[in-house]
């Protein structure tokens, strides 16, 4: 059947069968590969995508229960070339190993700031629980979400990041 | 993995999804959030001919209040009770239980009164609207129909729904006087299913408990009512020893089996615990209350 949704701010539309997962249908129909397939059993987050704003599993997701609705990735965050707030967050402050569950942690985190542009480590935490990561230990996840909040509001700067862990003035 | 395939329907009306289920019920399943029926079908689990889809009808998204009770839609989703200021104080018990329920992100899609009807024995949400003895609220092309929750549950995955009906709401009576509730969990990590909970609702009149509710979840082939347990209670001040009989009697009710999650005699043990626990927390949050 015939499904159209906004992906990225642009309207798509594809035939697809109604057994078709929204993961799926990203990636092999709209070729946006970023949306990252995990554990494929709702538990691992590497394939979250935001729906209307929310952040959702996709491969838990029918593709046509998005009819209608606006899906944005892991692509629809920079804005050309441009990193969004996250983005940078996560390359200063190394919030990636591997970088598999990075697309899932960005599409959560980006949309807890929208929600709650000062979290504290504890709300960070919460927000990604139903996120896997085996590489960082979250440690340097809740620091990127914690410096895309601080660029949000204005205050990142570069020379004060770099003194971080100078210890004790 | 992909499903096996399926017909969808996505009605826009109640009377279309009812004629849908009077024609093809016998073959269908009806989908709401789909964050329990959508990793069945993936796994292969479930293979209905038809999914009805139901997110799309309109005016069941709502929470409100309804002659002395809570009326919860079949569109209102897990994070929608975590964010409601109104069950917060209405029924606390399940603003404190949404946090233990899957993740943040299936709390997104998931709804409670899908997951009511998916009946999974390691549901949270069934032994939750056990204590709190809800009511669903069925429709049919032929009328609506009220379930009482007890009985409701027949055995995993099974409940007293009809295939032509669809669960439009539940319906929580709104505790009088004061009342307090608690929902004790234990579980390996974020998202898991319990190896056990215990829900537990108290309301008093004066120092005495008038109504008790206890669920169980995870400890046999459904979500369980303790009803000895809640019998013991009722009539009587909640001093230690009244809530270490309820306890004990809860802890026999319940039928768990050896599994990767623990023995069946650890289970019995946390069920005993855990209705220890919940039933002074309860009394303590009822006592909190200003009469």
């Amino acid at each position: 059947m015939k499904v159209t949704m906004t992906v990225n701010g642009a309207e798509r539309s594809a035939d697809v069968e109604p057994r078709v997962l929204l993961v799926d249908f990203l990636r092999s129909n709209l070729l946006l590969t970023g949306t990252h397939i995990g554990c494929d059993t709702t538990s691992c987050g590497a394939c979250t995508v935001q729906l209307d704003g929310e952040p959702v599993k996709s491969c838990t997701v029918l593709a046509v229960q998005a009819e209608g609705r606006e899906v944005k990735t892991v692509e629809g965050l920079a804005n050309g070339a441009a990193l969004a707030p996250i983005q940078v967050g996560f390359h200063e402050e190394h919030g990636l190993q591997c970088g598999f569950c990075t697309p899932g942690m960005m599409m959560v985190t980006s949309a807890l700031l929208e929600r709650n542009p000062n979290p504290t480590d504890d709300e960070i935490r919460w927000a990604i629980s139903g996120n896997i990561c085996r590489c960082t230990g979250y440690m340097n996840i809740v620091k990127a979400v914690k410096h895309a909040a601080q660029m949000q509001a204005g205050a990142a700067k570069a020379p004060e990041h770099a003194a971080v862990g100078g210890g004790g003035e | 993995m992909f499903p096996a395939a399926f017909d969808y329907r996505a009605p826009t009306t109640l009377p279309e999804a009812l004629s849908i289920l009077k024609e093809r019920g016998d073959d269908a399943k009806v989908m709401a959030g789909g964050q329990s029926l959508i990793p069945l079908l993936k796994l292969r689990f479930a293979q209905p001919a038809l999914v009805v889809d139901i997110g799309r009808l309109p005016g069941m998204a709502d929470i409100k209040r309804d002659d002395g009770h809570v009326r919860i839609g079949a569109l209102v989703r897990h994070v929608d009770i975590e964010r409601s200021a109104e069950l917060a104080k209405l029924l606390p018990l399940m603003v404190e239980a949404v946090h233990w329920i899957a993740d943040p992100l299936v709390r997104n899609r998931g709804t409670l009164v899908g997951s009511v009807c998916h009946a999974d024995p390691s549901g949270d949400w069934g032994s939750i609207m056990l204590a709190l003895n809800a009511e669903l609220v069925a429709q049919s092309a032929s009328g609506e129909r009220v379930i009482p929750i007890d009985g409701f549950f027949q055995g995993p995955f099974t409940t007293t729904l009809r295939p032509d009906e669809v669960a439009i709401a539940i319906r929580i009576p709104l505790p009088s006087g004061r009342a307090g509730g608690s929902y004790h969990k234990l579980e390996r990590k974020v998202g898991d299913f319990a190896t056990v909970a215990v829900s537990v609702q108290v309301e008093l009149d004066g120092n005495k408990a008038k109504k008790a509710g206890i669920g169980l979840t995870s400890v046999g082939a459904t979500n369980i009512k303790a009803k000895e347990a809640e019998k013991a209670l009722i009539g009587h001040e909640l001093k230690d020893d009244v809530i270490a009989e309820a306890a004990r009697l809860a802890a026999a009710a319940a039928e768990p089996k050896d599994d990767i999650r623990g023995t069946a005699a650890y289970k019995k043990d946390v069920v005993r615990v855990f209705v220890q626990r919940g039933l002074k927390a309860a009394l303590a949050r009822a006592q909190e209350v200003k009469a």
